[in-house]
C-alpha cells in the first residue's frame, strides 16, 4: 500500500457562522501529483494555510508528513516546501544569496548548501546569473529558481499555490516538467491552478466547492464520470453552482 | 477610420536599460473585440498606458478615436474608459460612492446611462453599502467594470481583467463583454490565458516587446506551417520524455492530456512514429492530425522569434 503523507479527514474551519473549510476528507500518496482545485472562495487557501501548519482546524484531524497539525506544525514546516506565485524570493537578494538564505532557514547544512547550489545552478543554466539580483531576471527563470529553492532541502512534500500564472506556454511546459521531476524523485506536489490543462498532468484532482469537496478522483475517471470532453467541462459543471465567490 | 491605431511604437524602462515594447503596430477597428494574448512581461500594460495617455512612448505615434495620444490627452480621456490590471478603486469607498464619485468625474451620473452598466451592476448592487476594500475578487472586477463605463465611453481598455479569476467568473465575464460590444462599444483586452483569445474577433499575440502574429483567431491558426498531430499513452510524461528524443520529431508539447507534435520534414511519417513507440514499450497509443489551436500557433511563433 502507498505511503500516505496527508491524511485529512473531516477537517473544518470556521470563521463565526462562515464555514471556509467544511468536512474536507483525502489522502495523498507519496510521490503523487495532487491538482487541488476550486472557484475563488472555495476554501483553498485556507485548506491549504491548515496543511501547511499555519493556521489551526475548528474541527477535524489531518496529518501531514506523519505530524499532526494541531500539536506539530512546527515539525510540519520543516518538512515541506512552498511557493507561491506572489511571493517565493527575495528581489533584492542575489540568486546565490536567495539559495543561501532559504537552504539556512531549513538549516541545511553549509557545506551541503554550497555543494548543491552550484549543482542547482548549472542544472537550472543560471550559473552565470549567480551573483544577479532576483529582481532582474525573467518572470519565468524566477520561478523555476523558486520552485528549485522550495524544494532545496528535500521536503516530502510540496505546495505550489498557482506556480504558473503569468509565464509564456513553453515556460509552463517547462515548469511542469520539474514538477514531474520532484514527484519521480519522491516529493509530493500538492499544486492549486486556474489552467484546467494543467489539471490533467495531475495524478488526481480535487475540486472544492463552497468549502467542501465536491469530486476527487484521476482525471480521465473525472470526465468519464461528468461525461466531460475535458477538465474545463468538468469543473465548470462542478463550480457553475457556487454560491460563495472572494480570493 | 480606425479607433485605436500603434504606429512603430517603442518603449525602454529603467534608462533604455529594459526594452518594454519593440516598434509594435497594430489597428482597431471601430466595433471590434481585439484581444493583446501573451504572458506577463510581453508589452500589454505598457501599450495600455500609452493609449490611455498615462505614458509617453520613445518611438513611434498612437491615436485613438483620431486623436493622438500625446497631443491630445485631454480628449481621450473623456471618451475612453480604462480597467488597470491591478484594482485601482478606492479601497474605502463603498461600492455605490465608488460608482457615483466616477460618474461625476466626468460630469454624468449613474442615472444617465445606467442601461449601459445594468446587467452588470445588479450583480453587486446588493452590497451598495460595503466598501471595495472589502468584495471577493469577482465583485471588484464587476465594480471595476462599471466604473470604467459609467460615462458611456466609446472605447473600453481592460488590462487582464480575468488575471487570477477562476474558469467559471471568466466565462461570465467575457459574456458580459460580448453585450458590451453588442452596445457599440470598441475593446480592447489583454489576457495571459490563450483560450480566451478566440472569444475575440482579433487578436494580436504578443512576448518580449514583440508583435508575433495579428489576424483574426482562424487566421492565426489557419497560418500555422506544418501538420500537427496529437498523440496520447496510458503515461503521458514517459510518451513526452521518449518523443522528445525520438530524431523524427520537431516538437513536442503536452497539452493536457495528450502531447502535440510536429515532425521534421521528408524523413518521417506518423505511423514512423507509432511504431517506434510501441517498440519502446508506451501502450494504449492512439494519434491523430488535429487543427492547431492559439496556444500551439504562440509556441510556434514564439521559437521562431
Amino acid at each position: 500500500m502507498a505511503e500516505k503523507v496527508i491524511v485529512c479527514k473531516e477537517l473544518t474551519k470556521r470563521f463565526g457562522d462562515f464555514y471556509a473549510v467544511n468536512k474536507i476528507s483525502f489522502e495523498v500518496n507519496k510521490g503523487e501529483i495532487f491538482g487541488f482545485l476550486g472557484a475563488n472562495g472555495a476554501g483553498k487557501t485556507t485548506a491549504m494555510r491548515i496543511l501547511c501548519g499555519l493556521s489551526h482546524p475548528s474541527s477535524g484531524e489531518a496529518q501531514v508528513a506523519g505530524y499532526d497539525v494541531y500539536q506539530q506544525a512546527e515539525s510540519i514546516k520543516k518538512n515541506i516546501g512552498y511557493m507561491s506565485q506572489k511571493f517565493s524570493l527575495y528581489e533584492n537578494l542575489t540568486v546565490a544569496e536567495n539559495i543561501e538564505f532559504f537552504g539556512g532557514v531549513y538549516r541545511v547544512p553549509a557545506a551541503e548548501i554550497e555543494e548543491r547550489s552550484d549543482a542547482l545552478l548549472q542544472k537550472l543554466g543560471l550559473t552565470g546569473e549567480a551573483k544577479k539580483l532576483v529582481g532582474a531576471l525573467p518572470l519565468g527563470w524566477k520561478q523555476k529558481l523558486a520552485f528549485s529553492v522550495a524544494i532545496f532541502h528535500r521536503p516530502r512534500i510540496v505546495f505550489l499555490d498557482e506556480p504558473t500564472g503569468g509565464v509564456d506556454p513553453v515556460t509552463r511546459r517547462q515548469f511542469w516538467d520539474m514538477i514531474y521531476e520532484a514527484a519521480a524523485s519522491g516529493i509530493t506536489v500538492f499544486v492549486t491552478t486556474h489552467y484546467m490543462d494543467e489539471a490533467e498532468y495531475c495524478d488526481r484532482v480535487t475540486i472544492m466547492v463552497d468549502g467542501k469537496v465536491e469530486a476527487l478522483d484521476a482525471p480521465s475517471r473525472l470526465k468519464a464520470q461528468f461525461n466531460a470532453n475535458n477538465m474545463d467541462e468538468v469543473f465548470y459543471q462542478l463550480a457553475r453552482g457556487a454560491k460563495r465567490s472572494g480570493d | 477610420m480606425n479607433t485605436v491605431v500603434l504606429d512603430h511604437i517603442t518603449k525602454h524602462y529603467d534608462q533604455e536599460r529594459v526594452l518594454a515594447v519593440n516598434d509594435v503596430s497594430l489597428q482597431v477597428r471601430a466595433g471590434e473585440l481585439f484581444g493583446l494574448i501573451g504572458p506577463d512581461g510581453a508589452g500589454k500594460t505598457s501599450l495600455f498606458r500609452i493609449l490611455t495617455t498615462l505614458l509617453l512612448p520613445d518611438k513611434g505615434q498612437a491615436s485613438v478615436l483620431g486623436y493622438d495620444c500625446v497631443r491630445d490627452y485631454r480628449q481621450i480621456r473623456n471618451k475612453i474608459g480604462y480597467m488597470p490590471g491591478k484594482f485601482s478603486l478606492y479601497q474605502d469607498l463603498t461600492v455605490k460612492e465608488n460608482l457615483d464619485f466616477f460618474a461625476t468625474l466626468f460630469g454624468s451620473s449613474i442615472g444617465e446611462n445606467y442601461t449601459l452598466i445594468k446587467d452588470i451592476y445588479e450583480q453587486i448592487k446588493p452590497f451598495n453599502n460595503r466598501r471595495a476594500g472589502k468584495l471577493s475578487g469577482g465583485m471588484k472586477q464587476k465594480l471595476a467594470l462599471c466604473c470604467a463605463l459609467i460615462h458611456k465611453p466609446e472605447v473600453l481598455f481592460l488590462d487582464e481583467p480575468t488575471t487570477g479569476v477562476d474558469v467559471v467568473s471568466r466565462k461570465e465575464f467575457w459574456q458580459m463583454l460580448k453585450n458590451l460590444k453588442q452596445q457599440g462599444i470598441t475593446i480592447l483586452v489583454s489576457t495571459p490565458y490563450m483560450d480566451e483569445a478566440v472569444l475575440c474577433e482579433k487578436i494580436a499575440l504578443i512576448q518580449g516587446g514583440n508583435i508575433l502574429s495579428v489576424d483574426t483567431p482562424d487566421g492565426i491558426r489557419s497560418k500555422f506551417p506544418v501538420p500537427l498531430y496529437a498523440i496520447r499513452s496510458d503515461n503521458t510524461y514517459q510518451l513526452l520524455t521518449a518523443l522528445r528524443k525520438e530524431p523524427g520529431v520537431d516538437s513536442s508539447y503536452a497539452f493536457g492530456e495528450s502531447i502535440h507534435i510536429t515532425l521534421n520534414e521528408q524523413q518521417t511519417n506518423m505511423a514512423a512514429i507509432q511504431q517506434s513507440m510501441v517498440a519502446k514499450g508506451h501502450t494504449q497509443l492512439s494519434m491523430e492530425q488535429i487543427q492547431p489551436g492559439i496556444e500551439d500557433s504562440f509556441i510556434r511563433l514564439m521559437n521562431q522569434a
